[in-house]
C-alpha cells in the first residue's frame, strides 16, 4: 500500500482554475476523505491522482515517486466509479475476475484471489450467480471486489454512495470503513456530505473554489476550523456567527456584544474592524440570567436533542438543547457561551484569529 | 387550504400490492410525512391523491368532497417532484405565471402580479424575478418550482421528495424554509421522504408506511419516544435504535424478545463491560460502535473523552423499549 504525497498541484482548464496549488499528505493505510460543495476542485484533485486528469503543474508522489505526468494504467491505483457499474451478462465471479484475466494472471491466481476478495466482502456464497437478481448492496459488494482484487497500491472513490437512499447509504458507508480497517489499504474518497466525511474518515481535506481550506482530522476541523467556510460547511447545523465590530490583539480574554462582554479564550493574533464570534450549537446554552438576550424564532425536533433559532442583535444563533428543556417560541432567552470552544473571525479575510485555543492545530495545520 | 381524508385505500399493481387498506386524516394546515425505505408505497400514495393512480379499493376526499374519479385537474392539488422542471426558456417570473395564465382559469393580468410578487417574498426570489430560470442555482431552481405550486393556491401540496437531488448543505436550508413558508401559509401538505432528519424537523405528523400499510401515524415526538414495533422504532433515531436479545440485560417483562436502546437509553459507567471496537468523531458527538457477547451496539459520548478502539466501557439499560418475538411493542 501507499503514501501519497501531493505538492503544489495545480489545474487549469483555459481561463478557469479548477485547483490551486494544492499541498496535502495521504499517510500510508488513511482513509482520506476530499470534501467541498459542487465545483470546489475536489473530483479534479482525484482525477489527477488516478491519471484520468494531467496537472498543469506540481507533483503528486506515490511512494515517493512522481506519477503526475504517468499515464492511469501506470499508476497501480483503483479508481471505483459510480459502484454499480458490473457487466450484466457475466455472473458474480466473472465479473470479480475481470481485471486479473485481462492482465493475463493464471487461471489458478485467478481462482484463489477471487475467493480470497468474496471472503473479505462475505459474498462467497454468491460467486456464480448471475448480477442481474442481486440486491443492491450486494451489486456494490460485487462492484468492490473487482477494485480489491487486482491489489492496487490505493483505491480511489468518487461520490460512491451518492445515489442510494438514507437508510442504505449509511449502511454501506459503515461496510466501507469496516472493510478499509480490515484491509488497511490507503484510500481517497471524494464526498460533499460532511456527514460523511466527518464518519468515514481518519483525515479530512476541506476545498473551495479550488484552494485547500483546511487539513486534518475530523474532531479537529470541527472544533477549530481555519476559516469561517470550513466553520460554516462543517456541522449541521453550521457554526454560528455573532457579527461585531471590534478589535482584538495577543492578550484579549473579552469581547464586547452590545455592550456585553463575553469571554473568549485567550488571543494570539490581531484583527480589527468587522469580527464575528464564532461558536458551535451545541456550546451555546439557554440561561435566563445571561445579559445576552434573544428571541426565539424556532425549535426544531430532532429525537435525543432538538435545535432551538434565536434571533440576537448580533443575527440568528442555532442551539443545539437536550429535547427535554421546554422553550417556547417567541420568547425571550438569555444565551451563555463556552468560552474554551470559542473562534474569533476576521470576516473580511474570512480567517480565524489565533488563540491559545486554537494555536496547536491552526499553526501546523 | 383542505383536509384531505384517506379511508381503506388500496392500489395493487398486478401482484403488488403497493398500498393496503391506508385510512389517514391530513388535517387542514397541517405538515404530514409519509416516511418509509424505498418500496414502501410512499408515492402510490401521493399520487393516489393526486389523482394520478386509481384505488383499486377506498375512499379519497379533499375538503369533504369525494374525488375519486375525478381528474388531476380538477381536484386542485399541486405536486412538486425531486426534479425542478421549469421551463428553460421562460424568466423566473414567467415561469411563476404559467400556471396562472391556463385558459381554464382566465385570472386578470393585475391579480397575477399581485400572487407572484407575494410568492416572490415569500420564496425570497423577488430580485431573481427576471433571471431567466437556468441562471438559477440549483436551491433557487427547487424553491421557484415550489413557487409555481404556490401560486396556485390549491387544496394541498404533494411533494414528493422535492430536497433529494440537492447537497447536503442545500438541503438543510431548504428544510428550514419550506417550513417556515408551509406555517407562514398555513398551507397544508403531504411530503414523502425517506429522510428522517426532514421527517423529523419539518412534520407536524408522520405516517410510517411499510410495505403498504400505515403502521403508525403520529408527532414525530410520539413516534421517536413510543414506536408500536421495531420496524418504527429503526425508522427514526441517529444512531438507529440497538435492537438486542432480551437475554443480555433480564427483567423485562415476561413476553419481551426485543430490547431496544436508544443512546439516551445506555447508560455508562455501570453494568456489562462492553469493548470499544470503533470511535467516530462526528463533531458535536463521538459514536461509539461497541461490541457485547458477540452483538454490536452503538452509543454517543462526549466528543471529547478519550475512547479508543480496544477500550472497556460499562454499559445498562434505562428505561428501555420491549418488544415481543413478532416486533410489536409491549
Amino acid at each position: 500500500m501507499a503514501q501519497i504525497v501531493i505538492n503544489n498541484l495545480r489545474k487549469e482548464f483555459g481561463a478557469f482554475t479548477a485547483v490551486q496549488s494544492s499541498s496535502f499528505t495521504i499517510e500510508d493505510g488513511e482513509f482520506f476523505m476530499l470534501l467541498g460543495p459542487s465545483g470546489c476542485g475536489k473530483t479534479t484533485t482525484l482525477r489527477m491522482i488516478a491519471g484520468l486528469e494531467l496537472p498543469t503543474s506540481g507533483q503528486i508522489l506515490l511512494d515517493g515517486q512522481d506519477v503526475a505526468q504517468m499515464r492511469a494504467s501506470a499508476r497501480d491505483i483503483a479508481f471505483v466509479f459510480q459502484m454499480f457499474a458490473l457487466y450484466p451478462h457475466m455472473n458474480v465471479r466473472k465479473n470479480i475476475s475481470y481485471p486479473l484475466v485481462s492482465q493475463g494472471v493464471s487461471r489458478a491466481q485467478v481462482r484463489e484471489r477471487v475467493q480470497e476478495v468474496a471472503r473479505i466482502l462475505d459474498i462467497e456464497s454468491i460467486l456464480d450467480r448471475p448480477v442481474g437478481g442481486l440486491s443492491s448492496g450486494d451489486r456494490q459488494r460485487v462492484a468492490l471486489g473487482r477494485a480489491i482484487v487486482r491489489r492496487p497500491k490505493a483505491f480511489l472513490m468518487d461520490e460512491p454512495l451518492g445515489a442510494l437512499d438514507a437508510e442504505f447509504r449509511e449502511r454501506m458507508a459503515e461496510e466501507l470503513r469496516a472493510l478499509h480497517d480490515r484491509m488497511g489499504a490507503t484510500t481517497v474518497y471524494v464526498t460533499h456530505d460532511q456527514l460523511e466525511a466527518m464518519q468515514m474518515g481518519d483525515k479530512i481535506v476541506v476545498m473551495n473554489h479550488g484552494v485547500v481550506e483546511q487539513f486534518g482530522t475530523p474532531q479537529d476541523i470541527y472544533d477549530w476550523p481555519a476559516t469561517m467556510f470550513v466553520a460554516d460547511f462543517i456541522g449541521s447545523p453550521p457554526m454560528n456567527f455573532l457579527r461585531f465590530d471590534g478589535e482584538v490583539r495577543p492578550g484579549t480574554d473579552s469581547v464586547r456584544l452590545n455592550g456585553v462582554d463575553v469571554p473568549v479564550p485567550v488571543q494570539a493574533g490581531e484583527a480589527g474592524g468587522k469580527l464575528a464570534l464564532g461558536v458551535r450549537p451545541e456550546h451555546v446554552a439557554i440561561d435566563d440570567a445571561s445579559p445576552v438576550r434573544g428571541n426565539v424564532l424556532a425549535t426544531e425536533y430532532l429525537g435525543t436533542t432538538q435545535i432551538i433559532t434565536v434571533e440576537t442583535q448580533n443575527g440568528e444563533i442555532k442551539v443545539r438543547a437536550p429535547s427535554s428543556q421546554i422553550v417556547g417560541v417567541d420568547s425571550q432567552v438569555g444565551l451563555t457561551f463556552r468560552q474554551k470552544a470559542l473562534t474569533l473571525f476576521d470576516t473580511e479575510s474570512g480567517k480565524a484569529v489565533l488563540s491559545d485555543a486554537n494555536r496547536g492545530v491552526l499553526s501546523h495545520g | 387550504m383542505a383536509e384531505v381524508v384517506l379511508s381503506g385505500v388500496s392500489k395493487a399493481f398486478g401482484k403488488t400490492e403497493a398500498v393496503r387498506d391506508v385510512s389517514m386524516t391530513v388535517s387542514d394546515g397541517s405538515f404530514v410525512v409519509l416516511l418509509g425505505p424505498t418500496g414502501a408505497g410512499k408515492t402510490t400514495t401521493l399520487r393516489l391523491i393526486a389523482g394520478l393512480e386509481a384505488p383499486d379499493a377506498g375512499t379519497v376526499t379533499i375538503g369533504g368532497t369525494t374525488v375519486n374519479g375525478t381528474s388531476p385537474a380538477e381536484r386542485n392539488v399541486a405536486m412538486v417532484f425531486q426534479q425542478y422542471s421549469l421551463y428553460p426558456h421562460l424568466t423566473v417570473r414567467e415561469n411563476l405565471e404559467f400556471p396562472l395564465k391556463s385558459p381554464m382559469l382566465k385570472t386578470p393580468q393585475a391579480e397575477i402580479d399581485r400572487k407572484i410578487a407575494e410568492v416572490a417574498k415569500v420564496l425570497r426570489i423577488g430580485h431573481k424575478l427576471d433571471n431567466k430560470s437556468t441562471q438559477l442555482s440549483g436551491g433557487e431552481m427547487q424553491r421557484v418550482s415550489i413557487g409555481r405550486a404556490l401560486v396556485r393556491e390549491p387544496a394541498i401540496f404533494l411533494m414528493d421528495e422535492p430536497l433529494s437531488s440537492l447537497d447536503a448543505k442545500l438541503r438543510s436550508e431548504l428544510r428550514i424554509e419550506l417550513k417556515r413558508i408551509q406555517s407562514q401559509l398555513g398551507a397544508t401538505v403531504l411530503y414523502v421522504t425517506h429522510d428522517q432528519i426532514e421527517a423529523m424537523t419539518m412534520a407536524t405528523h408522520v405516517g410510517v408506511l411499510d410495505e403498504g400499510r400505515l403502521v403508525q401515524f403520529g408527532t414525530p415526538r410520539d413516534i421517536y419516544e413510543n414506536p408500536v414495533s421495531t420496524y418504527v422504532a429503526s425508522r427514526l433515531g441517529l444512531p438507529r435504535i440497538n435492537l438486542l436479545p432480551v437475554a443480555m440485560f433480564p427483567g423485562g417483562p415476561e413476553r419481551a424478545a426485543t430490547i431496544g436502546l436508544r443512546p439516551e437509553q445506555i447508560e455508562q459507567g455501570e453494568g456489562k463491560d462492553a469493548t470499544v471496537v470503533r470511535v467516530e468523531h462526528l463533531g458535536d458527538q463521538m459514536r461509539l460502535h461497541l461490541e457485547l457477547e458477540g452483538q454490536a451496539i452503538t452509543t454517543l459520548a462526549d466528543p471529547h473523552q478519550d475512547y479508543e478502539a480496544g477500550d472497556t466501557v460499562k454499559i445498562r439499560p434505562r428505561d428501555p423499549l420491549y418488544f415481543d418475538t413478532n416486533g410489536q411493542r409491549i
